[in-house]
């Protein structure tokens, strides 16, 4: 009985059938840049900067995300500005270094920086992976609704 | 003209059947192996070193990078270590959710080994499969942690948020590709939450680990490729340091979730595999149930998690961060986020070995610290190093290309073994 299984190749076709199952079933692609799979709102992309409504920024230059970057990948300097708020005048974050663990935006208390749900991003040159404030503050100012939504949905777990 | 007899050759590191940065040097008569010799060190980036600069939650994400195809059971191992020099008690909940994870990841390890353990030995339909679910549980990990690999998601003293409510879900509408109605089937496991979805995958994960055993378990070709090959004794694998499937395919039934169980492993119940020729098909065997012995374990969990809702990281602020609304709200808890943050934990002076069943073996993290918030140093115990180690060992005597075999039955990650 073996032998003849084994002759028949009995195995080998049985496989052959379940490849060739899938081969008429319905596929299970998603063809990336027309279609994307589902984001999760806690998603770790791309970072931003966050303004209050009235455009004021958000950051006071606490340092903390900072001191907290594992991969050290956070530079800031700061002064008082005219009116007498502490704000940075200087935010740089080295795309290069981050290994995007989210520690900065669970370490930011005024939630000014966070982490998008922008995962494409390029850069041809190693300059251009520098964000600096002001890039930081125009991802923050394009995506801010989808930013805020997600912080909303995110606020009972955090 | 001298007699020459060995020829050596170079496999890796860039060689594809290396999984990573693996350069073996082969000796060989004719297409036997003499000696196999692995050099390694080509992936380090000196993670034991980082973390003595480092406070101890910064190293958590580089935990992640060890084997970064368990990336959940590196960080348990950590945070297991934390908590026992600290002696803390990690609340039930998250006690649930991190076996939960680990039996997730112990699911993608395998399937990510299955895959290309088949790829090497040529067959290929399987390796899109096992990534087809490989997906879904990706999808898991971004849902609590926000990133699909490198989650950073277990903390000392539980977990960083609970499971959420809801899974994220495919854009309504037509596509060039799909229909809005295929669109909206894909969306059917994802209305309710996550629980759901991982029980749904629980329901449909043993057919998957089914079709696989189809493509492989009797396939002549599969087998004549593993059988009676890198056969290892279990005294051997014994003296060798072998542990997880390596170990149990030689007919040990050592499991730390059963000889000391951590977490709640008591309460589960599961069954350990165990192989009896010790040869590489065994341990393909092994793993396979393995699969689905955590299917079991993560069904167990699911049910669980749903019946009791709780906190899922310890009320001591001097080791977890308050909420964030009492950060807004409060002085103190701002004091503390920002000592927390900045300063990271203090350990008193002491050390601990902590270990876990990792998909591989035994990982462990021994912790030495003298007093202040960065150990004073951290030593991990790679399953791999050992298995790798052994290399020479197994594959003496085979041809050369049972090397690529046993390659795959070890399960290499270079993440873990360079470190």
């Amino acid at each position: 009985m073996r032998l003849l299984k084994s002759l028949a190749l009995k195995e080998l076709l049985v496989g052959m059938g379940l490849t060739g199952r899938y081969f008429f079933k319905r596929k299970f692609t998603v063809q990336y840049p027309e279609e994307r799979a589902p984001i999760s709102p806690r998603f770790r992309g791309l970072h931003a900067q966050r303004r209050y409504p009235n455009g004021e920024e958000r950051c006071i230059a606490c340092k903390l995300c900072e001191v907290v970057c594992p991969a050290m990948a956070i530079t800031i300097e700061s002064e008082q500005r005219a009116d007498g708020s502490r704000r940075t005048t200087r935010y740089d974050i080295d795309l290069a270094k981050c290994i995007f663990c989210g520690f900065c935006e669970e370490a930011c208390p005024v939630d000014a920086i966070v982490e998008t749900r922008i995962y494409e991003y390029h850069a041809e040159s190693r300059g251009e992976l520098l964000m600096t404030k002001e890039r930081l503050l125009a991802v923050g100012d394009k995506h801010e609704a989808q930013i805020a939504a997600d912080r909303e949905i995110e606020a009972r777990y955090r | 003209m001298a007699d020459l007899h060995n020829y050596t050759i170079n496999f890796g590191p860039q060689h594809p059947a290396a999984h990573g940065v693996l350069r073996l040097i082969l000796e060989m008569d004719g297409e036997v192996i003499e000696r196999a010799d692995p050099h390694i060190g080509l992936l380090h980036r000196g993670t034991e070193k980082l973390a003595e600069e480092r406070h101890y939650l910064q190293s958590l994400p580089y935990m992640d990078r060890l084997d970064y195809v368990s990336m959940m059971s590196n960080e348990h191992a950590y945070c297991m270590a934390i908590e026992k020099m600290l002696a803390i008690e990690v609340p039930l909940r998250a006690q649930y959710i991190r076996v939960m994870f680990d039996e997730i990841t112990r699911i993608l390890n395998h399937l990510m080994w299955i895959g290309t353990h088949g790829l090497d030995v040529g067959a290929m339909a399987l390796f899109l499969y096992a990534f087809r679910e490989r997906e879904d549980l990706f999808d898991c990990y971004e849902a609590v942690s926000g990133a699909r690999m490198h989650a950073a998601y277990y903390r000392p003293g539980g977990v960083y948020r609970d499971l959420p409510d809801a899974m994220p879900r495919f854009a309504k509408g037509a596509t060039k590709y799909h229909s809005a109605d295929e669109i909206a089937r894909l969306n059917d496991n994802r209305q309710g939450s996550l629980l759901d979805f991982i029980a749904d995958f629980c329901s449909r994960f043993p057919g998957y680990v089914d079709e696989y055993e189809t493509l492989l378990t009797d396939n002549r070709i599969w087998k004549q490729r593993l059988v009676d090959i890198g056969i290892v004794t279990p005294e051997r694998a014994l003296q060798l340091g072998f542990t997880g499937p390596m170990l149990r395919g030689s007919g040990i039934a050592w499991d730390l979730r059963k000889k000391q169980p951590y977490e709640v492993y008591d309460r589960l119940d599961f069954d350990i595999p165990v192989g009896t020729n010790g040869d590489c098909y065994d341990r393909y065997l092994v793993r396979v149930e393995e699969m689905r012995q955590s299917n079991r374990i993560i069904l167990q969990c699911v049910d669980w998690l749903r019946k009791n809702p709780g906190p899922v990281i310890v009320d001591d602020h001097k080791v977890a961060p308050p909420p964030r609304a009492e950060v807004k709200s409060e002085m103190e808890s701002l004091i503390h986020h920002f000592k927390l943050v900045s300063e990271g934990i203090h350990i008193p002076e002491s050390e601990a070995y902590a270990a876990v069943e990792h998909p591989k073996g035994e990982f462990g993290i021994y912790l030495v610290s003298d007093g202040a918030n960065r150990p004073y140093r951290l030593k991990i115990r790679a399953p791999g190093f050992a298995h790798l180690a052994a290399i020479d060992e197994m594959a003496r005597g085979h041809m050369l290309a049972d090397v690529v075999a046993i390659i795959g039955t070890q399960d290499i990650v270079f993440g873990e073994i360079d470190r």
